[in-house]
């Protein structure tokens, strides 16, 4: 659009016809006070904060409803809209508890910080204040209305955000009121986006509320750990006698690709860290009892044990299963620990997606994957399976507000009526699954059409389809775990033919990506390079085993034959998620590292006690292939990083831990455990570090020397250092990765998450049990027969 | 239903069909009922327009914007629909002359609505008729079965190959939703919140489409002009303020009641003269000129022509015709209260100002009143009114501020009688409950 200039307070000011006046202030750093005005949301014009002067004007005008025009003269500061502003603020104050000393908002408060600006600090006012009890809508979201300002933001951003318009108004006047959707309750996605978004303490969260002020917090901000897209989270940090307590998720630092967005398990699911049945200590079996023991005598006996069973019966008797939520520097020192320590190409994860496939078909093309960020951006986007409202709560706020504020074109193809259709120009619901069929059809096969026909399409409705979507241009292309294999490789031949086409492959855990790229697979090296081949991992790791290894149901037959004599879990739980038999691996040696006992720990031989991600320094890679900085928001007592582990095991087989983890240079130790930045913030120590080539790696316990190597061999993750540890995201291709191999698509099952439930996790939050219960449906009375 | 008053002074045009029977059908035809439309189908769209802004008319809602200007604005190429509003939402304490016209005129404004639809080329139109007003809408419901009946509404009406509709709708009880955006709102089935502005209605309006909206006595006057012509009407008022007004004249006069009088008619002969004076030998104290929104006018100020603009000259509005007399038994903080109240009651709530500063100002009103008032009090509510005014979403808020203002600045002696826990001088009642009576 033309730009357009005017004048503020005597600058001159350019910016694109149509920009609001509050925006356009923005960018020659005035600032119009505001309340009701948010960015992306609807315009109110309520509050009556950013009132200004515009020449010719009789009257001041609110900032955040005037669209600029040319040659506009603006005052935003002069007495008499500092009194508009400071008497709005009285007459707020004459209604307001002023609670600040116990209120959750006191000191993030806007109408504190507003005060502090406009000085209303006199009050005029002699009645008494209306009053109104405190109300619990739901298990995190709690109501005040006397502190309510009625900025309307918290009804705006569940509906035009979330599109679930569970709040609303109720009455008029002083007696208006925001009231939930079921008279007393509600019934909504628990996003907490309402009391993230809320100026004041009006809004609450049960998970926060009167726990800690907001400045007895260290705030570190890091990726959250549940579903595949990443989201950046604001942790607050508390010393606690554990050793240190999350108190508070919310994403006060809104840079990352996700911005305002956090969903139930990004904000308040961050509670597992502080569960009672946390394991502390490292466990061994003892006269068939877990009992606790040292690390040294643990370490010790497990170093031993699989050295034992590697020389005797060699390497491919033990099993390595690796996990989604660790970071890319473990499962990448885990693969590599495998087949060089190991010497077991036994390796496997819980898989939710078939990524070699995806790489395989999208070898050679460059800018072929959608970032997290693209899908907020596209002009168009199909997506085929999945529901992302359930299972990709941040790319479902992405596709959806991409629609309402670019109109972009969304294709929905499934065989449910997800929620998302609401969005959608045109929904096509297939038989359930059908969606591979779809593929085919759209790469061509018109004899496919017939299986994906149902009652509600015809085949002209396809073909007309079809046409639409070849016509399209960048368009995202994002698929569920339905689409596999050669289907896979069918859909992006299709969307190849498509200019400027990107693809997005979903998986369900938050490092679920970075388990496939760093190649937690019997058959694949990072980077989806063959074992059987060559490639820069086989001559850097030296020599290691060259034939495939056994799958994750290889590992458990053989373990029913007996030959497979060892097994190590690195944060991974597949007794309990992957309907394996728990006496499986009876005759095996069983180590597993977790936080919990969970249905694969109570069967080991060794539990060691594992840190989560939140615990811990590294990268994850979402599931479009984002790499983001992982930072530790504080260590539990008694627990270790899984990386800290796998390089103590290796010690104790007698391995140079140094060809593991290629560590020197730099002058001091370990800095990557301890650092953390604040609140999100580029870690400005690590950024000058590495931009002046000093950042040490001297210990072996150091994530970053990994990273460097990851950086170095696996194909796409060459991307800028400095941005990364300033916490950006950024966006890795699979364009030169290695061909892959085909699996079995039984190998890859669905985590089937909601949004409320996060696989082992998820069992272990409170935040997320309180929800699924009151949100369970009370089964109706059986009437007899 | 209220009895009809009458006086010599009196130029009837739009009352002209009152108590004749006009709300049937045929009785409004013998009456020259449905001849202004056809007329207007004859005529071409600006044709229509220009008979109105030589007319004068300008809007009986209460801003006084000429209506066949308001008429121009609407762009002639629309892609959405366009429609035509009446405001039949009469709400303002002090005002109730719409209330006479769907009595005993409905097919008038059926017409008026019709002639502004054809003027704009609308296809229908809405009558919004205040939800306290129920057998009005029973009345009008029929009117407009009548029309559809006879042939006058629906496809192809008079033969003209034209097609035009109307809709009835009542409100939910809300004096916000008069206001011009909100009624769009209730209309279409929200919450009576008004809108941002701009788009202005004759843009953006009802369902986005570009829309017309006036009051209903404005929409009854114009088959008046479409027939006796828009010079003949112009010249019933002085420049600029054509034709007559109905005033709603109440409070403490002999003979209260609706007179239509022309445009800038005496202030003075208004109360004396055609309302009888004040009884009880007692005299005037102040008058609202205007309904409660307008700022009131002392016993001195009352020499002045009741159009529009000698009106504002005197610092005040004509606003919607409610003209209420005061005399000087009445206390001026009572009836301060009693408006606020009001507004207090009807405030919409979406802004900061008006929905904290009704409230504020109508607690500190009671205690104040009562005797429990402080000096500081005085000044701020002058405060506290002064920076509501001209700074809320909407002129609601303004309708509280202003007689607020003009009640502490004209008679700020009688606030001061207030103080240090005296009585009320005024205990006896008056206007206020008369007042409060007229309001619901
Ligand atoms: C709070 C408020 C209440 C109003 N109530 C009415 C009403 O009841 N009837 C009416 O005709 N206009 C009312 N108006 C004025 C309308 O907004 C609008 O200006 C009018 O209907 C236009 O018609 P006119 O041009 O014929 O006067 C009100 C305005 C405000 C701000
Ligand atoms: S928690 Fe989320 S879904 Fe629920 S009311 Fe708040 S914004 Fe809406
Ligand atoms: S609850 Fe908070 S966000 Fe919602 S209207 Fe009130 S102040 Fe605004
Ligand atoms: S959308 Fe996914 S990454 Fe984001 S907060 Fe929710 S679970 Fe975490
Ligand atoms: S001034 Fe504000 S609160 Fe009052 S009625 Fe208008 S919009 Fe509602
Ligand atoms: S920010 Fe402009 S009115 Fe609230």
């Amino acid at each position: 659009m033309a730009d357009v200039t005017l004048t503020v307070d005597g600058k001159k000011v350019t910016a694109p016809a149509g920009t609001l006046l509050i925006e356009a202030c923005k960018t020659v750093g005035i600032e119009v006070p505001s309340f009701c005005y948010y960015p992306n949301l609807s315009l109110q014009g309520a509050c009556r904060m950013c009132l200004v002067k515009i020449e010719k004007m009789p009257k001041l005008q609110t900032a955040c409803t005037t669209v600029i025009s040319e040659g506009m003269i603006v005052t935003s500061d002069s007495e008499e809209i500092k009194q508009a502003r400071k008497s709005m603020l009285e007459m707020l104050l004459g209604n307001h508890p002023l609670d600040c000393p116990v209120c959750d908002a006191g000191g993030e408060c806007e109408l504190q910080d507003m005060t502090f600006s406009y000085g209303a600090a006199e009050s005029k006012f002699m009645e008494a204040k209306n009053h109104k009890d405190e109300q619990q809508w739901s298990p995190v979201v709690f109501f005040d209305r006397p502190r309510c300002i009625l900025c309307y933001r918290c009804v705006r951003v569940c509906g035009e955000g979330m599109d679930v318009w569970a709040l609303g108004v109720q009455n008029r006047g002083v007696s208006s009121i925001i009231a939930p959707n079921k008279e007393d309750h509600l019934e909504c996605e628990e996003c907490g986006m309402c009391i993230d978004i809320c100026p004041v303490g009006a809004l609450t969260s049960g998970a926060y509320r009167y726990k800690t002020r907001p400045w007895e917090m260290k705030h570190v901000g890091t990726i959250c750990t549940h579903c595949g897209d990443g989201c950046k989270t604001t942790l607050g940090v508390r010393r606690a006698d554990t050793g240190m307590e999350i108190v508070r998720g919310d994403n006060r630092d809104k840079s990352g690709t996700n911005g305002d967005f956090l969903c139930i398990k990004g904000r308040y699911a961050f509670d597992f860290a502080n569960h009672e049945e946390r394991l502390t200590q490292p466990l061994i079996r003892k006269e068939g009892k877990l009992t606790p023991a040292t690390w040294e005598e643990a370490f010790q006996l497990i170093g031993k044990k699989f050295a034992e069973v590697r020389d005797r019966d060699g390497g491919s008797a033990i099993g390595v299963i690796g996990s989604t939520r660790t970071t890319n520097e473990e499962s990448y020192l885990l693969s590599k620990f495998a087949r060089m320590v190991l010497k077991t190409n036994n390796v496997d994860h819980h898989r939710t997606a078939d990524f070699p496939a995806f790489a395989a078909a999208l070898r050679g093309k460059a800018d072929a994957t959608a970032s997290m960020a693209d899908v907020f951006t596209a002009p168009a986007i199909l997506l085929i399976g999945n529901d992302p409202t359930e299972q990709h709560p941040l790319l479902a706020w992405q596709i959806r507000n991409n629609v309402r504020l670019h109109r972009s074109r969304l294709y929905v193809i499934n065989s449910q009526a997800i929620k998302l259709r609401r969005q959608a120009t045109n929904f096509m619901q297939i038989p359930a699954g059908a969606e591979g069929k779809v593929a085919a059809f759209l790469a061509g096969d018109d004899a496919a059409a017939d299986a994906i026909i149902n009652s509600s399409s015809t085949k002209d409705q396809w073909n007309s389809l079809r046409d639409t979507l070849r016509g399209e241009q960048n368009l995202v292309i994002a698929f569920g775990s339905e689409i596999l294999g050669s289907d896979l490789s069918s859909l992006v031949t299709f969307g190849s033919a498509i200019a400027g086409a990107k693809f997005v492959c979903l998986a369900d855990y938050a490092n679920s990506r970075g388990a496939a790229d760093m190649g937690l697979y019997p058959d694949l090296l990072p980077g989806y390079h063959p074992i059987s081949g060559s490639s820069e991992f086989h001559t850097e790791w030296g020599e290691i085993p060259q034939a495939a290894g056994l799958d994750l149901s290889g590992m458990v037959e053989a373990a029913s034959t007996n030959k497979l004599k060892a097994l190590y879990v690195v944060g991974s739980n597949p007794i309990g998620r992957l309907k394996i038999d728990s006496f499986a691996f009876s005759n095996s040696f069983v180590v597993v590292q977790d936080m919990f006992l969970t249905e694969t720990a109570v069967v080991a031989d060794v539990a060691l006690p594992a840190a989560n991600a939140y615990e811990k320094s590294g990268t994850f890679t979402n599931t479009c292939g984002d790499l983001q900085l992982v930072k530790k928001a504080g260590e539990v007592t008694g627990t270790k990083a899984d990386f800290e582990m796998i390089v103590r095991i290796a010690d104790a087989m007698g391995f140079d831990v140094r060809k593991l983890v290629p560590i020197g240079g730099g002058t001091h130790a370990d800095m990557g455990q301890s650092r953390g930045a604040q609140s999100g913030e580029a870690d400005r120590h690590a950024v000058w570090l590495e931009a002046h080539g000093l950042e040490p790696k001297l210990s072996p316990f150091d994530p970053m020397a990994i990273l460097d190597e990851i950086q170095r061999l696996v194909p796409g993750y060459d991307v800028s250092r400095m941005n990364l540890l300033a916490g950006n995201s950024q966006h890795t291709s699979l364009a030169k990765a290695g061909p892959g191999v085909a699996h079995r698509p039984e190998s890859i099952s669905p985590a089937n998450d909601t949004l409320f439930s996060s696989g082992t996790l998820g069992h272990y939050s409170r935040a997320l049990k309180s929800v699924m219960e009151s949100h369970e449906v009370k089964p109706a009375e059986v009437a007899a027969d | 239903m209220a009895s009809l008053v009458s006086h010599p002074d009196e130029v009837k045009v739009v009352t002209r069909r009152f108590g004749l029977g006009a709300t049937n059908i045929d009785r409004y035809l013998e009456l020259d009922g449905y001849k202004a439309v056809q007329k207007a189908l004859g005529m071409d769209a600006d044709a229509i327009i220009n008979e109105v802004k030589n007319s004068g008319l300008r809007g009986r809602g209460g801003a006084g914007f000429s209506t066949g200007m308001k008429w121009s604005f609407v762009p002639k190429q629309s892609a959405k629909p366009k429609y035509v509003l009446c405001n039949g939402d009469e709400s303002e304490p002090g005002t109730c002359k719409d209330r006479l016209i769907f009595e005993h005129d409905p097919h008038a404004v059926i017409e008026g609505v019709m002639i502004g639809g054809l003027a704009v080329g609308a296809r229908s139109g809405y009558i919004y008729i205040r939800g306290e007003y129920r057998y009005l809408s029973i009345i009008m419901q029929k009117a407009i079965r009548d029309a559809y009946a006879k042939g006058f509404l629906g496809k192809n009406i008079f033969g003209s190959g034209r097609d035009f509709d109307i809709y009835w709708h009542g409100g939910a009880g809300a004096y916000e939703v008069g206001e011009e955006s909100a009624l769009m709102e209730s209309l279409e089935g929200k919450r009576g919140i008004p809108r941002i502005r701009p788009p202005f209605p004759a843009v953006v309006g009802l369902w986005g489409g570009p829309t017309v909206i006036n009051n209903a006595e404005t929409l009854a006057s114009v088959p008046h002009i479409m027939l006796g012509g828009a010079e003949w009407y112009a010249k019933i008022g002085p420049p600029k303020n054509g034709g007559t007004r109905l005033f709603c004249l109440s409070g403490n006069v002999a003979k209260p009641g609706v007179y239509e009088l022309p445009m800038g008619y005496s202030l003075k002969k208004m109360i004396y003269e055609v309302g009888g004076g004040i009884p009880n030998g007692r005299s005037l104290k102040a008058v609202v000129p205007g309904g409660s929104s307008t700022p009131c006018l002392t016993a001195d100020e009352i020499d002045i022509n009741m159009d529009f603009d000698s009106v504002a000259k005197a610092g005040s509005m004509l606003g919607s015709g409610g003209v209420v007399v005061l005399d000087d038994q009445q206390c001026i903080v009572k009836f301060a209260l009693r408006t606020m109240k009001f507004y207090q009651h009807e405030s919409c709530g979406w802004c900061i100002p008006c929905r904290e500063g009704t409230d504020w100002l109508k607690k500190t009103l009671i205690r104040f009143h009562s005797g429990g008032g402080v000096k500081k009090d005085i000044d701020n509510m002058q405060y506290l009114s002064e920076n509501m005014l001209g700074r809320t979403f909407c002129p609601l808020g303004d309708a509280a501020a202003m007689p607020t203002i003009a009640f502490v600045k004209k008679f700020r002696k009688e606030f001061e009688d207030h103080l240090d826990g005296r009585p009320c001088p005024y205990e006896k009642a008056g206007v206020a409950e008369e007042m409060e009576a007229l309001s619901h």
